[in-house]
């Protein structure tokens, strides 16, 4: 257990220490975990569905090559993505912005919430109006079903 | 000649899955015992043609026929016998007949089991599943024929897909194919329910353990296609919120509620029309999962790409299938009404509540998932909705998923007070609590979330038991006798939700992963994780239909060497393709991960992954561990599949 | 609740699923005609002059800018490609084709090396009145190209107005380009 808790909470503090290399251009580990955030971020064109940090395709290494850079160069994470909009559409947005045409889409987890608890609400009101009656038959059935 | 055996056989199919449907449907409304009599046997042969057909494209795989186009295009004497006989489902029309014979199967086994039923009943099911198999089978006969000959034969075959030549994805269809179709049983009494216009709680009984057995399936199938992602791929993704990934989470979903539901219908006879949309959109989920997915339409790295006229078939077979069954739904749902009473504050309003955020969970996906074409459509704009999204969606609505799940278990049926559940759950609490301050103060905010949900559920669920069989208050002994005498179904649901908990806790592991990718020359070593890792030879090995480079690599600690890795880059001559083989080794706490990702040229090295995955395990194990408590709660006597005899009754209903 | 709202309330999911399927059916029957590519990718550029570049020349041919794309005096096609690539080799008869016309083609060798280039345009022919090397790949990414071949379509004002992703085929000539070339002529 205490192996387990040292694994979980040091390990990865002691990764934090030097400098590295990645893609070509040597950055400090804070700035490269910014890197892989914007990377993972963005939709690597040639693969479909991998984001540009986790392709291995030659167009996403030289894309994470500029993203370093600029990181490295101090542009904030805002205008490095607006960088890759401006060449390939939103398109390379894993995460769509919010405007008129996706409303709908950030609004669906609030509407499947509200219909269901809409939903309970109606039934419990219905089911006071309706308690259908058994039969006989199905009585005797559900005991002998149920026994 | 086997070939067309193979194909003769699959045209009997078709007649008789569609003889079985009309009459499975028709013969209880004209009160002909007989004919309903001969629903289940048309069944069984139905299955042994579908059977038959599916063996001899077995058999032309495994003696290399390449007359049969199938074959010659997906399959070669080079490849082992195993990739050979796997390879048979690696493509469309092959993976077609391997779904019908699944369907099939599964109206077999309702056949040969469902003496208890009423005859009405079976002959109804059987019915559906004779038409839905009936349509499917006409599409493979026709327009995707596994069967069609060549000639002149080539010398060799294509060859199989080197990404499917691996053991994991070779068995990852049958098993994710068996919980989608497995689907069609509960969608098909759904459908009988539906005709007969009555629902009860031994219908609830009736259809559980169907849902079960697909929803064990389908999670086993699901935790195998991501095992597979996560050693093949190569950084350690194991989820990508891919559409063929979405298509196989979203009748996970709705089973998973169908299944909580379920129990409600059968304890207090509420939630009847719920259940039966549940069954309805489960498996309506399951056929466009796997069918839409390979139209083209959605972005996917998965697909067989079927011709459009294809699609245009598929869809409407769908449209048929699921219009045709929400048509019945809106017309005979409005008169199930709910008889059973319950408290808000109940174990029956917690799986409500459960129901709610599951579904909430996979409206958020299906929205998601069909957004971008739908946008594309009709305003002509591409979007891309990945895993960014996703996580930031879906998460949130775990969370009241996870808090409720320790409490929920704990409640008495119709009635309960949450305080003396609470009390009894304080170490539980305590834990989860002590993980997240842990945690958050390394500012992990996530991982500590996470981890402290995970083992809220964890421990949440063992105390479950632990009252219930008196741990620590009586002796050992007779703990055990009554953890033995508890009924499967509890100790199954147990389980399952542990395993839910573990999988929480793999996926917040996970996001503590440390990687580096580093070009190391032989001799040179690098410290991630605590470790050395030190790259001491690259060399040539070979492989029984490929080639291999190998690296090995030596991990040592305080300059003791204690695990070897050999990751290769192996290389298919006959398909020009290039895969690497990660090398992973487990504790079971954690997952050491290297990729010999290249050899650039001039660097006289090696460019590797390193990774060091903490509790990834966890996450395939957690799937496991739910996949077996489904499988323990099937075992219950209650729920058996066929659900104990009960022919004179039967018989006196019908 | 009156029983027509609750038949109502029963029918939402129906109502749900024809408008899902009649969507895939507008979008596969479109497929099926041609006239609809779901994976087809607007770029950015369309609209717009193309971002500034300057590159050399390649295979001993005259290279160009972004200035020399500012005002041609016809309509004309800039087209990326690679000698590696495979579906530019199956492009380079069309391409030829279209020169054949009178059609200007520009082209721009994208990260490819001096010798296989020279050989490829030996063996299928140069349609091209300008070729330019982009060894770094750096102006294909301003550009947003994200693969080869990738076809644009430049006006008489020098503004990008059309892209194709992907080699140029039969349907895609005589169903689009055509009718921009008349319509910018």
């Amino acid at each position: 257990m205490r192996k387990l808790l040292f694994v979980l909470v040091l390990v990865p503090a002691l990764a934090y220490a030097q400098t590295l290399t990645r893609d070509g251009v040597t950055l400090t580990p804070a700035q490269e975990a910014r890197a892989e955030d914007i990377g993972s971020q963005l939709r690597c064109l040639v693969c479909q569905n991998e984001s540009i940090e986790g392709s291995s395709a030659d167009l996403a290494k030289q894309l994470r090559t500029i993203i370093r850079q600029q990181v490295v160069a101090g542009d904030s994470s805002k205008s490095i993505m607006n960088y890759m909009v401006q060449r390939y559409g939103i398109f390379v947005l894993l995460m769509p912005p919010f405007m008129r045409l996706t409303w709908a889409l950030y609004a669906s987890p609030f509407i499947g919430i509200i219909l269901g608890f809409f939903g309970y609400w109606l039934m419990r009101r219905t089911k006071a109006e309706a308690p259908a009656p058994l039969t006989d038959a199905d009585t005797r059935r559900l005991d002998e079903l149920l026994k | 000649m086997i070939p067309e055996l193979g194909h003769f056989a699959l045209a009997l199919a078709v007649a008789l899955a569609f003889a079985q449907g009309v009459i499975g449907i028709f013969a209880p409304g004209l009160r002909d015992p007989r004919a309903m009599r001969g629903v289940p046997a048309l069944a069984l042969s139905q299955f042994l043609a579908i059977g038959a057909a599916f063996l001899a494209l077995i058999y032309a795989g495994v003696v290399s026929d390449f007359t049969v186009e199938n074959v010659a295009n997906f399959s070669s004497a080079q490849v082992p016998l195993l990739y050979r006989i796997t390879g048979t489902w690696g493509n469309h029309d092959g993976s077609m007949l391997l779904w019908c014979f699944i369907l099939s199967l599964c109206g077999a086994t309702v056949a040969a089991f469902g003496n208890g039923l009423p005859a009405s009943l079976r002959a109804r099911v059987l019915g559906v599943l004779g038409l839905v198999s009936g349509g499917f089978l006409l599409f493979t006969l026709t327009v995707s024929d596994p069967f069609t000959r060549l000639w002149p034969p080539p010398l060799d075959g294509a060859g199989v897909n080197p990404i499917l030549q691996d053991p994991g994805l070779a068995f990852h269809p049958p098993v994710l194919y068996t919980g989608y179709v497995g689907f069609s049983v509960a969608f098909a009494f759904a459908i009988a329910a539906l005709i007969e216009g009555r629902i009860d709680a031994a219908w609830g009984r009736w259809v559980r353990p169907w849902a079960l057995i697909s929803w064990c399936f389908l999670t086993a199938g699901i935790a195998l296609g991501s095992w597979w992602s996560y050693y093949t791929l190569g950084w350690g993704g194991y989820w990508f919120w891919d559409p063929v990934e979405n298509a196989a989470l979203l009748p996970w979903l709705t089973g998973t509620a169908l299944l909580h539901c379920a129990i409600v219908v059968e304890k207090r006879e509420a939630l009847k029309a719920w259940a039966v949309l549940l069954a309805i959109a489960t498996f309506s989920l399951s056929l466009s999962g796997t069918f839409l997915v390979r139209s083209g339409i959605l972005n996917s790295v998965h697909s067989f790409a079927a011709a459009p006229n294809q699609g245009l078939f598929i869809l409407a077979l769908l449209a048929i299938t699921i219009g045709g069954s929400l048509l019945l739904f809106a017309i005979r749902a409005p008169i199930l009404a709910a008889t059973g009473i319950y408290a808000p504050l109940s174990r029956e309003s917690a799986l409500v509540l459960n129901n709610i955020f599951i579904c909430s969970i996979a409206m958020v996906v299906f929205v998601g998932t069909l957004y971008p074409p739908f946008v594309n459509l009709l305003f002509g704009v591409q979007l891309s909705i990945g895993a960014p999204f996703f996580n930031e969606t879906v998460l949130p609505l775990a969370g009241p998923i996870i808090l409720a799940m320790g409490v929920g278990p704990m409640m008495a049926w119709k009635r309960a007070a949450l305080l003396p559940v609470l009390r009894q759950l304080w170490l539980a609490a305590a834990v989860g609590l002590l993980v997240f301050l842990v945690m958050a103060a390394n500012r992990h905010v996530i991982a500590a979330l996470g981890l402290a949900g995970g083992a809220w559920v964890v421990m949440a669920a063992i105390t479950d038991i632990a009252g219930r069989i008196r741990l620590f208050r009586v002796s050992a002994g007779s703990s055990l006798a009554r953890l033995w005498v508890l009924p499967r179904a509890v100790v199954g649901a147990t389980l399952g939700h542990i395993g839910f908990g573990m999988m929480v806790l793999g996926i917040a592991g996970m996001t503590l992963a440390t990687q580096k990718v580093i070009v190391l020359k032989p001799g040179q070593s690098t410290q991630l994780g605590g470790y050395t890792w030190t790259l001491d030879d690259i060399h040539d090995a070979p492989g029984p239909n490929f080639s291999q480079r190998v690296a090995d690599i030596s991990l040592s600690e305080n300059g003791k060497v204690f695990m070897t890795l050999h990751p290769a880059r192996r290389f298919f001559s006959a398909q020009k393709v290039i895969t690497n083989t990660a090398a992973i080794r487990t504790n079971g706490f954690q997952d050491i991960y290297a990729v010999f990702a290249a050899e650039p040229p001039g660097s006289g090295g090696a460019e590797l992954r390193l990774n060091r995955h903490p509790l990834a395990p966890e996450i395939w194990l957690g799937g496991l561990v739910m996949a077996l408590g489904g499988g323990i709660s099937l075992s219950d006597r209650r729920l058996r599949v066929g659900a104990p005899a009960r022919k004179k009754l039967a018989g006196a209903v019908a | 609740m009156s029983p027509l709202r609750r038949r109502l309330l029963f029918g939402i999911p129906l109502a749900l699923a024809v408008a899902g399927g009649e969507g895939f059916y507008i979008i596969l029957r479109r497929m099926q005609q041609n006239d609809y590519d779901p994976h087809a990718l607007p770029s950015p550029l369309i609209g717009k002059r193309p971002p500034a570049f300057n590159l050399p020349g390649a295979d001993g041919m005259q290279g160009f800018s972004n200035t020399d794309l500012l005002a041609p005096p016809k309509p004309m096609l800039v087209n990326w490609f690679a000698s590696w690539c495979m579906p530019c080799l199956q492009e380079a008869p069309m391409l030829m084709k279209l020169a054949k016309t009178g059609l200007e083609i520009w082209g721009i060798a994208y990260q490819d090396h001096p010798q296989d280039l020279a050989n490829f345009i030996s063996t299928n022919g140069n349609p091209y009145t300008r070729l330019a090397a982009d060894a770094s790949g750096l102006t294909a990414i301003n550009w947003g190209v994200y693969g080869v071949p990738e076809t644009y379509f430049i006006d008489k004002q020098g503004i990008v107005r059309w892209r194709y992703a992907g080699a140029l085929t039969d349907d895609v000539v005589s169903g689009t380009l055509q009718p921009l070339l008349q319509k910018y002529a």
